[in-house]
């Protein structure tokens, strides 16, 4: 069981975490036809909006309450109940979220109650749904926010019901913020190769996967969950939930509606994916189709083939601790040792990574661990490179912010293709920075008539097959 | 910060509007607003001067979503590129705390890093709570003997401009003046060439693209003391004050120090912009115009047909394809006139320019340029950036990142113009890469591609099957 190590200086150098209201704006925008909107100063929707349009190289649709000086003096109850209506008004939604921030908070806002006021004010907009979450950006991280606002949402959207099974071959999803649009898609799919028919919550892969469409602009998110199929949730025969960080929206679903559930940590590496095919095949009845077969097989082969390159890896991880937890489990499944590992917030999957502790910190920590274990390999996000640079070892992308890698928001780790993928892509950053040993030179040796050379030379850090 | 002293800074005496209402200015709409807040505007202007340690005041949505974002580069430290955050906690907050955690996190940034400066940001939540960030700032000099120099700029203050002036109002209040120059090194000097000291107030660097620019300064004799703030250092931002004259290149933002060092140390300024030849090069001729050295002036008119030629040359193969091209300009403040006559250099029209975040006189300035019948656009929603588009039949959107996937996910071609691109266009050798740039995405053979619709979509109906339609060859 890993140490889990308190955050120990006043100042957070490099900063690994993102704030609870992007973890909820992006539960948000798994939902269709919705729009989150910041109870903040403009500023906070601001760099969340450039946060997300560089990552998903998207247009992300994110509003503000804009709270100014006098608002946030006096209240800013008023620019709540303006700023629904203006949406409302102008972009009809089906869902508007409602994160608040650290400004809001520390004024003491009441947004469940200005809800009900905006309700009694403006009935015409009844049929919009209103998501409202406290999320100060002063505790928790990314993936807290994103697991508060599916609470909220779940709250809000899913009827107290007894009709279990109605439906029997839907079955509800519930996906926490460490799964990417390819994940969900993926997921998708894996369900549908049992015959069932899913219903992600919520389902960036269907928002955030980057497709062009007809339509030229839209205010309003592009695809995701539709409300009528949140509201269906507890006609499904069973709810998968993966990620820890669920658990309490999990515990809520479950008991507004009796749908039985089965839940899991994540679905990277071959004993995840085991046990997932294992569960679908139950819940349907069916038995596992050949081609899954199959891919499980090809896992396993490359497995193999990569062991030599992933045995023994030194590597060091920084991240939410849902992917921190995947990760870890992941690498250390095939032989790799955690050496550093960093998480931006306290969560009960930390205990579990297979790490001798886990510091609740930032990339300077992660940087400073990975030398003082001479780390071989570091996975984080983009924020990183110069640490990867520094440290002169490569850097495997993973978690928020991805801006200087195209593609990074699509990439499928869950199932066994995408960890047969991510073993290919390990494999080939160690292969591409494996140190050789140091070049040793005879005192007695002579190259008679020509220049004695020093060092290494060209081309030595790299291994031949 | 005082309500009094935020509508001072919004009142710029420089500005020839400030009499009527100011548009830059505009109270927020809650439920339809973008753009920055003054923590984001200040953070951006002083964040390039590389050897300071910028440390952000307050929980982690300021400093964790926006560390690193720009652009800007430096020719040596790089520790502004370090993100620094006292990442407030709840119990900090509401036992009072984040004093402390601030003077902490200060020593650790000296220890660490031995920081030329220590720069504060503040922002919202402390703010609020009533955080005393100038009292914090006196101490930890005090104690330490490192400069600390407080920014009050809580997010809620107001815009991205509010911020950059407050940020120019913090450097003037407490760094400006602070020192006095170095003399010019002896290996400098050259014979016949008397050098004069110069600012540039606004300039920051955006991917390098002002060394495009710098080895003429070098070349005509002029040392650039400090900008504020591209590839700046501490110390040469303290002895600003020194310089003869200062050019204001990037629209109204920083003018307030422009127009304070000119009040009180007779430091005189011109606004001007380095992008396209015929800017650049008139930059250069009012640089000799107010220093009026004759030396200066004969060697600028030498440079600048020089230049002017040898960049015409460059450019002459790339001439037809661009020429007469359509352009909408959609971007904020001096961009909106001074990128127009770099597109003006290069053949193109520009068919209307945005001029949401444009000052007063920076709209006289379009006018100016692109005649009395110039295009103004106002509402920079996607929608009516579409609609513009179509209306006057440009072939092109130049605008800041922000509207990047507007264009794209319409299917027209885009050029970024603001402060996270990758490109310099600045200077005369900045030309090339402009042209680069645009006649890369005009002439994308994607264009074509992603318009056309999938075969099986074209006659169909959807769910009819194909062999109904006689899509079918037999």
């Amino acid at each position: 069981m890993a140490e889990i190590l308190k955050r120990s200086k006043p100042l957070a150098v490099n900063p690994l975490k993102a704030g609870q209201p992007l973890g909820a704006a992006l539960a948000f925008l798994g939902l269709k036809n919705s729009i989150p909107m910041l109870h903040g100063s403009q500023g906070c929707t601001a760099f969340g909006k450039v946060f997300f349009v560089r990552h998903f190289r998207e247009p992300i649709p994110l509003q503000t309450t804009a709270m100014d000086q006098v608002s946030s003096v006096m209240s800013s109850d008023e620019n709540v109940i303006e700023g629904l209506r203006v949406i409302c008004e102008k972009n009809r939604p089906d869902v508007v979220g409602l994160p608040t921030t650290g400004l809001s908070e520390t004024q003491g806002t009441d947004i469940r109650r200005l809800v009900r006021e905006f309700r009694q004010q403006h009935p015409q907009f009844a049929t919009t749904a209103v998501v409202p979450v406290n999320t100060p950006d002063f505790s928790g991280c990314l993936e807290s926010g994103f697991a508060l606002a599916l609470e909220a949402i779940i709250e809000v959207m899913v009827p107290t019901t007894a009709m279990v099974g109605r439906r029997k071959k839907q079955v509800n999803v519930l996906c926490a913020s460490m799964l990417t649009p390819g994940d969900t898609e993926a997921i998708r799919e894996w369900i549908e190769a049992f015959g069932l028919r899913a219903v992600m919550l919520p389902d960036i892969g269907d928002s955030l996967d980057g497709h062009l469409v007809d339509a030229e602009t839209t205010p309003l998110t592009l695809g995701g969950t539709p409300k009528s199929e949140i509201a269906s949730m507890g006609e499904s025969a069973a709810t998968l939930v993966i990620g820890r960080s669920l658990a309490k929206a999990a515990d809520l679903l479950k008991q507004r509606t009796g749908v039985p559930d089965f839940r899991f940590d994540h679905l990277l590496g071959l004993d995840a994916c085991d046990a997932f095919t294992m569960t679908l095949a139950e819940i349907s009845g069916q038995p596992v189709p050949a081609r899954i077969d199959r891919q499980r097989a090809q896992l396993q082969d490359a497995m193999v083939d990569s062991h030599f390159m992933t045995g023994f890896l030194r590597v060091g991880i920084a991240a939410d601790p849902d992917l921190l937890l995947a990760l870890g489990q992941f690498l250390a499944g095939v032989g790799a040792d955690i050496v550093a590992a960093v998480a931006t917030a306290r969560a009960d999957a930390l205990s579990d990574v297979p790490a001798a502790s886990v510091q609740i910190g930032d990339l300077d920590d992660l940087e400073r661990g990975a030398s003082a274990h001479r780390a071989q390999l570091i996975v984080s996000n983009s924020h990183a490179v110069p640490a990867a640079e520094r440290l002169q070892i490569p850097l495997l992308r993973a978690g928020f912010p991805q801006y200087d890698w195209v593609g990074g928001y699509a990439r499928t780790w869950v199932g066994y293709r995408g960890a047969r993928q991510a073993l290919f892509d390990i494999a080939n950053l160690f292969l591409g920075n494996h140190h050789d040993i140091t070049v040793h030179r005879s005192i007695y040796r002579t190259d008679a008539g020509s220049h004695a050379q020093g060092g290494t030379p060209a081309g030595a850090g790299l291994v031949g097959h | 910060m005082k309500a009094a002293e935020i509508a001072e800074l919004l009142n710029e005496p420089a500005c020839v509007h400030n009499k009527k209402e100011k548009s830059g200015c505009a109270k927020t709409k809650p439920g339809a607003t973008a753009g920055g807040c003054s923590f984001d505007g200040a953070q951006i202007a002083l964040l390039p001067i590389a050897d300071v340690a910028h440390i952000v005041h307050g929980p982690i949505a300021c400093a964790g979503s926006s560390w690193d974002n720009r652009g800007t580069r430096s020719s040596g430290p790089t520790l502004y590129r370090i993100g620094m955050t006292t990442d407030l906690t709840e119990q900090d907050i509401i036992m009072g705390r984040s004093e402390k955690r601030l003077l902490h996190a200060i020593k650790q940034a000296i220890d660490d890093y031995a920081p030329k400066a220590v720069f504060l940001y503040s922002t919202c939540v402390p703010a609020l709570i009533g955080d005393d960030l100038g009292a914090v700032a006196k101490a930890a000099t005090g104690m330490w003997g490192v400069p600390v120099v407080p920014v009050d700029c809580a997010g809620f203050y107001g815009t991205k401009n509010l911020g950059n002036r407050i940020a120019g109002e913090a450097m003037f209040r407490h760094v400006i003046g602070t020192r006095e120059p170095e003399p010019v090194p002896e290996s400098a000097q050259r014979p016949g060439i008397t050098v004069h000291d110069v600012n540039l107030i606004g300039e920051y660097n955006i991917a390098g693209e002002f060394w495009h620019v710098a080895p003429l300064f070098d070349e005509l004799g002029l040392r650039i003391l400090s900008t504020l703030s591209g590839d700046a250092r501490f110390h040469e931002v303290q002895t600003m004050h020194r310089a003869e004259v200062s050019m204001v290149v990037c629209a109204k933002a920083l003018l307030n120090v422009a127009r304070k060092l000119e009040g009180d140390y007779g430091v005189p300024f011109f606004e001007g912009s380095f992008y396209g030849i015929t800017d650049t090069s008139q930059a250069f001729r009012d640089f000799a115009r107010l220093l009026g050295d004759p030396g200066l002036t004969a060697r600028t008119e030498a440079m600048v047909v020089r230049e002017e030629a040898k960049i015409r040359a460059a450019l002459a193969p790339w001439a037809d394809r661009l020429k007469d091209k359509r352009v909408l300009l959609y971007t904020g403040g001096v961009k909106s006139w001074s990128v127009v006559s770099a597109l003006q250099d290069l053949g193109m029209t520009v068919v209307a320019t945005g001029t949401n975040k444009s000052t007063e006189e920076d709209k006289a300035r379009i006018r100016e340029i692109m005649g009395d019948d110039a295009t103004m656009i106002t509402d920079g929603s996607p929608k009516a950036l579409l609609q513009a588009f179509k209306d006057y039949k440009a072939d092109i959107l130049i605008a800041g990142g922000r509207n990047l996937y507007t264009a794209l996910k319409a299917r027209i071609p885009f050029l970024d113009i603001n402060q996270e691109r990758e490109f310099g266009y600045a200077g005369y050798t900045g030309m090339l890469e402009l042209m680069r740039q645009l006649a890369l995405t005009l002439e994308a053979p994607v264009w074509d591609k992603v318009r056309k619709p999938a075969p099986w979509a074209a006659s169909k109906a959807a769910g009819e099957p194909l062999s109904a339609v006689g899509v079918a060859h037999g």
